[in-house]
């Protein structure tokens, strides 16, 4: 069991303006059909740099035990 | 480290676009792009490329309050990013749009004559006489020319006041052009 952190875009509030997407240092976010961000989950590793970009402050990191 | 493209360089674009205004206010124009460009990607492309690659204003932003650290990097107020207030803000936008609109029609059906101001904020009026030469083109021309440069100065403005408060982006929140493409594509995405 290890601990695994990911970031956690609101599809809600998101304003698709892919500020998250130009600082992913692991090319992880995609901009879904110009409607709102979406995060590879495997892909990412939680650094937190597109919640901290995010305009909106729609995205969350989450924190859980993977196997 | 990501690789850089041509694009990534576009806010000198958005520098370049306000200086030529000092200059000759027929090069306002150009700014058509900013507001075609978005509209046609998406519609006929269904994305957002423009806000997420070439938008030369979100580049500055982010350049200025990221890099430059003019930014104090505070969430955005909720309310910013709320959807009254966006589709809000699109709407006063949209109806000065065509307030803009409209005198450009006064001036070209001869109603009213060439004023060589640009209006910040809707509202303070700047004598910007020395960009333009009476004559030169049709009145209504310059008049749409200053018209549209005012709209682009202003909101601008506004950018990089939300810009210094807040995040550095905070302007995409409730950026017009931003609203309304994201209505599209959510449109076409159904």
């Amino acid at each position: 069991m290890r601990k695994k952190r990911w970031a956690v875009p609101d599809e809600n509030i998101c304003v698709s303006c892919g500020a998250c997407r130009k600082v992913c240092p692991k090319e992880a976010i995609t901009i879904w059909k110009g409607c709102y961000a979406v995060v590879d989950a495997a892909a990412c590793v939680g650094c937190g740099l597109c919640a901290k970009t995010c305009p909106a402050g729609c995205i969350a990191i989450k924190e859980a035990e993977v196997e | 480290m990501k690789k850089k493209h041509w694009y990534d360089y576009l806010w000198i674009w958005e520098i370049l676009y306000f200086s030529l205004g000092f200059f000759n206010i027929l090069f306002a124009w150009l700014g058509m792009i900013e507001f075609l460009l978005p509209l046609a990607l998406a519609i006929f492309g269904g994305n957002k490329a423009f806000c997420n690659n070439f938008c030369g204003r979100g580049q500055l932003f982010q350049k200025l309050g990221g890099s430059c650290k003019l930014s104090r990097n505070r969430p955005t107020p909720k309310f910013m990013t709320a959807k009254w207030f966006r589709y809000g803000f699109l709407t006063f936008f949209m109806v000065m749009f065509g307030n803009m609109l409209f005198q450009t029609y006064l001036v070209a059906a001869g109603a009213n004559s060439l004023k060589e101001v640009i209006t910040l904020f809707w509202t303070f009026r700047v004598p910007w006489d020395w960009t333009y030469t009476a004559g030169t083109t049709a009145d209504w021309i310059a008049q749409y020319s200053f018209g549209l440069y005012s709209m682009m100065l202003t909101s601008t403005l506004i950018g990089l006041i939300v810009m210094a408060l807040y995040k550095p982006r905070t302007w995409c929140t409730f950026c017009p052009m931003g609203c309304m493409t994201q209505g599209i594509c959510k449109i076409k995405a159904k």
